[in-house]
């Protein structure tokens, strides 16, 4: 973890209320995919938790999603600077996932994806990627996974872009090696129950610090109590413990 | 630096800042970012007799200067924290720290603080009365003077190092039970504790916490700690340990002047994980400002 001047160089929507923004700084810290930094805002008191969607040469992209007044606060940005706690959490591990991994993101969960995807893709492996949305209007960066030399599947709930239905759908016909998720907590747990094999999932939670100091992000698990911040957002398959 | 030395209850601090317990954890979270042998000293995460996970999640709420947590008291037990916490912490920290201990009885407080008063790195108890997130414990001790006695009777029984309670402002009379606690034996005065409040989230309507409410702390609650701790300081003869919103070496200076001997920083480490260290080396400067040689000297110079 390291506190970083960033300075803000573009920052556009997307969709209607998920934008993406690009900063130049010391990117360091940050080491793997899935990682997030926490932003200090003006004006609010606690910062925001960003998971990372993609970090090269001093240049990192946030996709975050307008959800209330800081964030909404962040969407107007059109440059300066943001102070930044970078590198924090665990990140996905890609020793551990064979030759044929499977990426299934929901929503404002792609986009930790990106980076992984970029990750497996120079590994040589061969990723196949399912981007869940509720709607056609709500997709972003299919063309951009598909760049990297993925499979992409796009699934929407109404049916108005690629499958219908739930990711769990698209995930059906598809044979792969382990899989990587992140996205809403009912999404994970329906690629839990779908999925065949081993698998990364990342979660989500209101946190104090964002770097394992308050214990605000505690969660039970298998192998004992975590914090989503500090020994996660990543929990593997076999040590989840489900709330319910 | 000579001009930052406090002692408290006995002990010489190099400063008088105190990273506050629940917002430090064991200390070596944040020993990955500086030498915390910077500090004064630091009151580690609040330590209980069995092990507990505390309180379901969402725990944190945000607000306007502030933060609202419901932690409940998550640690791994006394013992886990001797066989295990201590000794990582002694690889990292070479001062004597603050064991911070909360309980759900009498019995409880007397049993952990023992366990602890015989470390050798532990340098203050700090019991604490006046934990606002945990049921039938905590700050039911800390809003009355009897039962606030009783406890610190109980753990001076059977400790020999310096006893500081730490007050809950969330009561009518602070000073009648810090006088209690006083009386009671205690060595020292540590306050405020969080102040209770509550959010709801408009969407849901739904409280934003799982807990419904918790303890509000942050910037917004520093004028109440300056409030406290210049009424309390006045009417006890032992020192006090003021925090409450501290975020500035500048707000060291004022709590020190309502009659503070140390402060400690809390909510603010969350947001600034080196604030602690900002401020020990900005306390000079703030000084030369205000014309003050050493801290020592404007104690409860408020005139």
């Amino acid at each position: 973890m390291k506190k970083v001047l960033f300075e803000i160089k573009s920052n556009r929507p997307l969709t209607e209320n998920v934008f993406e923004m690009k900063l130049a700084g010391d990117t360091s810290d940050i080491t793997r995919p899935g990682q997030f930094v926490n932003i200090k805002l003006d004006g609010y008191y606690l910062r925001r938790p960003i998971s990372v969607c993609d970090c090269e040469d001093g240049e990192l992209t946030l996709i975050y999603k307008v959800v209330g007044h800081g964030t909404e606060a962040m969407s107007k940005m059109t440059g300066g600077t943001l102070d930044i706690l970078s590198g924090l959490g665990n990140g996905y591990d890609t020793a551990i996932t064979g030759e044929r991994p499977l990426l299934i993101g929901g929503g404002v969960g792609v986009p930790p994806l990106y980076m992984l995807a970029k990750e497996l893709r120079k590994e040589g492996k061969a990723v196949s990627v399912i981007l869940g949305f509720n709607t056609a209007s709500e997709v972003f960066y299919e063309d951009e996974f598909k760049a990297l030399g993925c499979d992409v599947y796009v699934a929407t709930a109404d049916g108005s872009a690629g499958i219908k239905g739930f990711v769990t759908e698209a995930m059906k016909d598809l044979d792969y090696t382990h899989f990587c998720t992140c996205g809403p907590e009912p999404m994970l747990k329906a690629v839990y129950n779908a999925s065949k094999t081993s698998g990364q999932l990342s979660f989500e939670e209101r946190m104090g610090c964002g770097f394992g100091a308050c214990m605000g992000c505690s969660c039970k698990t298998l192998t004992g109590n975590k914090r989503i911040c500090k020994d996660g957002p990543i929990m593997m398959k076999e040590e989840i413990l489900w709330n319910d | 630096m000579e001009r930052l030395k406090v002692n408290l209850c006995g002990i010489e601090m190099d400063n008088p800042i105190i990273p506050a317990s629940g917002t430090f954890g064991y200390g070596y979270e944040f020993a990955e970012l500086y030498d915390i042998n910077v500090l004064g000293t630091f009151s580690f995460k609040g330590t209980t007799k069995e092990p507990r996970f505390g309180n379901p999640t969402p725990r944190i709420a945000e607000c306007p200067n502030g933060m609202i947590n419901a932690v409940g008291l998550q640690n791994p037990g006394v013992e886990k924290v001797i066989s295990e916490e201590l000794p990582k912490l002694s690889k990292c920290f070479n001062k004597k720290v603050m064991a911070n201990v909360s309980g759900f009885s009498v019995e409880d407080y007397a049993y952990t603080c023992e366990k602890l008063d015989k470390c050798d790195q532990v340098g203050w108890l700090e019991v604490n009365v006046s934990c606002p997130n945990v049921h039938g414990g905590g700050m039911s001790f800390g809003t009355s003077p009897e039962a606030a006695a009783e406890v610190v009777r109980a753990v001076k029984a059977v400790t020999t190092k310096p006893v500081i309670v730490k007050l809950s402002p969330n009561v009518t009379d602070i000073v009648s039970i810090a006088k209690a606690c006083e009386e009671a034996g205690a060595d020292g005065i540590s306050l405020i504790n969080t102040l209770l409040g509550m959010r709801i989230d408009l969407k849901t309507k739904k409280p934003v916490i799982a807990n419904k409410m918790g303890g509000f702390s942050g910037p917004a609650i520093f004028p109440v700690a300056v409030r406290m701790v210049y009424q309390v300081s006045h009417a006890v003869n032992i020192p006090v340990v003021g925090m409450g919103g501290v975020s500035s070496a500048e707000d060291v200076i004022e709590l020190m002047l309502a009659g503070a001997t140390a402060v400690e920083v809390g909510a603010a480490n969350l947001v600034d994980p080196y604030i602690c260290r900002d401020i020990i080396n900005e306390l000079p400067a703030a000084m030369d400002k205000y014309g003050i040689n050493t801290l020592e000297e404007i104690i409860g110079g408020v005139k």
